[in-house]
């Protein structure tokens, strides 16, 4: 039973109100899940620290190299973002996918990864954009690389008793670079992706240089196509070459049957045309420019 | 249990209530304030009944803990109309049939509000994706698509008079 809300006004103060509470305190950030995993005793917390007022968690942040998404930058945030539209478009795609307009204007990026689940839109379109997090708690500060955030299928490894995302940053986009996210799905809104692809691809002569192809959900956290991966890098920009990669996507994926997300058979035959799909979105950025 | 007093906005008017540190803020609104117009359906995001306006955007208030309320402005069904006069929203949900049983109605009309406050020319598009997590189960839709198009219409005809509709 939570016996308290509190409102750090500092990362610091937030940390501390964790440490104090000896693992029975809980970070929230948007909630729309905590509280339906709360109402459902699945999580039990004394205290939920509540990260809104903490200044700058609000915010997108473009750097020199790089722009990073604070904890409590809703889904909302990055669908109207000009910059990201730019830099990320798979991720305004994802992010735009996500819920209703009402989940979107409270849920956050930072949450929907910390939840842990393997096919979370926004979770899957960062995992192809070389993202970090930063972590903190009482021993400090740490960048964590994106795919070490999963402990197993809808198992974080962060501790939201005790440790912080205070934001996800990645690279921006460099010339030749182009992004995308694609995502089956049954309707339009309020539904979970049956299966999701993201992919960036650095494009040099019409070929395929850096090739990241992701997909869920197949694992702990968004899984790399490694094979796709690895078979696209230097060949031409071509159908075949295109097809080819989604047929060895498809042999590595192993997708299970759900009664929420559809069956592995129907899964594992559209998977390749997502993942043609994807890449053809992701060269059309990156010649985009 | 450290319960807490939360002040806000409610419709215009500065309120102050005393909360449960984890209590839903559609409970506050329906058992304490007595504001039952914002329903509570699925209780979990799903169905859009609880819609209120939290700063002009619209949220689900099942998913929604009272002590986030602290310092915002709400916007509930009770706060559409303006002295007694019904808003061009409601007037066309009725004008045009899109209330059936009326249970969506005030989370459908607190969505299409959002939109239309921002965005008095919405495109087809627009108007589906503002009610997107709004489920009706009895008009199937097209009415209060019709309905939102029309409300739309009497606020740009209201703009160019100069009238206004908060």
């Amino acid at each position: 039973m939570v016996q308290d809300y509190v409102f750090p006004g500092t990362v610091e103060q937030a940390v501390a109100m964790l440490a104090e509470s000896k693992g029975r305190a809980r970070v929230i950030a948007g909630g729309t899940d905590l509280v339906l995993d709360m109402r459902d005793g699945k999580i039990t917390a004394d205290k939920l620290v509540d990260l809104r007022a903490i200044d700058g968690m609000q915010r997108i942040v473009e750097h020199d190299d790089s722009i990073s998404i604070g904890a409590s930058v809703t889904h909302s945030q990055i669908v109207r973002s000009t910059l990201l539209r730019h830099h990320a478009p798979g991720l305004v795609d994802a992010c735009r996918k996500v819920g209703s307009l009402q989940i979107r204007n409270v849920a956050t990026v930072v949450g929907n990864v910390v939840n842990g689940n393997p096919a979370a839109d926004a979770a899957v379109a960062l995992a192809c954009l070389d993202a970090t997090a930063t972590v903190v708690d009482e021993q400090g500060t740490r960048t964590i690389p994106f795919n070490e955030l999963y402990a197993g299928i809808c198992i974080s490894c962060i501790n939201s008793s005790c440790q912080i995302v205070t934001q996800i940053s990645f690279p921006k986009k460099k010339a030749g670079e182009g992004s995308s996210y694609i995502r089956m799905e049954q309707r339009k809104a309020l539904s979970l992706p049956m299966l999701n692809v993201s992919s960036k691809v650095r494009v040099i002569n019409s070929q395929f240089q850096d090739v990241q192809l992701l997909m869920a959900p197949v694992g702990a956290g968004p899984q790399h196509a490694v094979t796709a991966e690895d078979f696209l890098m230097g060949k031409d920009i071509t159908d075949e070459n295109i097809r080819q990669a989604g047929v060895l996507a498809r042999e590595q994926a192993t997708f299970r049957s759900s009664a929420v997300r559809g069956s592995k058979e129907y899964r594992i035959g559209v998977l390749p045309v997502c993942v043609e799909r994807a890449l053809r979105a992701a060269i059309a950025d990156a010649q985009e420019g | 249990m450290n319960t807490k007093l939360i002040s806000f906005v409610l419709n215009g008017e500065p309120v102050s209530v005393r909360v449960d540190p984890f209590e839903l803020f559609v409970d506050v609104l329906r058992e304490k304030l007595q504001l039952t117009g914002t329903k509570k359906g699925c209780g979990e995001g799903g169905c859009g009944s609880c819609t209120v306006l939290i700063n002009g955007e619209a949220v689900n208030s099942c998913l929604l803990p009272a002590m986030r309320v602290e310092g915002t402005s709400i916007q509930t069904i009770e706060g559409v109309e303006d002295n007694g006069e019904l808003h061009p929203l409601q007037t066309s949900f009725i004008e045009k049939g899109a209330v059936q049983c009326g249970f969506c109605t005030p989370g459908m009309i607190m969505s299409a509000k959002a939109l239309l406050d921002k965005n008095k020319s919405p495109s087809k598009e627009e108007i589906l994706e503002a009610v997107s997590g709004n489920i009706c189960r009895c008009t199937g839709y097209v009415k209060i698509e019709e309905a939102i198009e029309d409300a739309a219409k009497t606020l740009r005809k209201a703009a160019v008079k100069g009238e206004s509709h908060g």
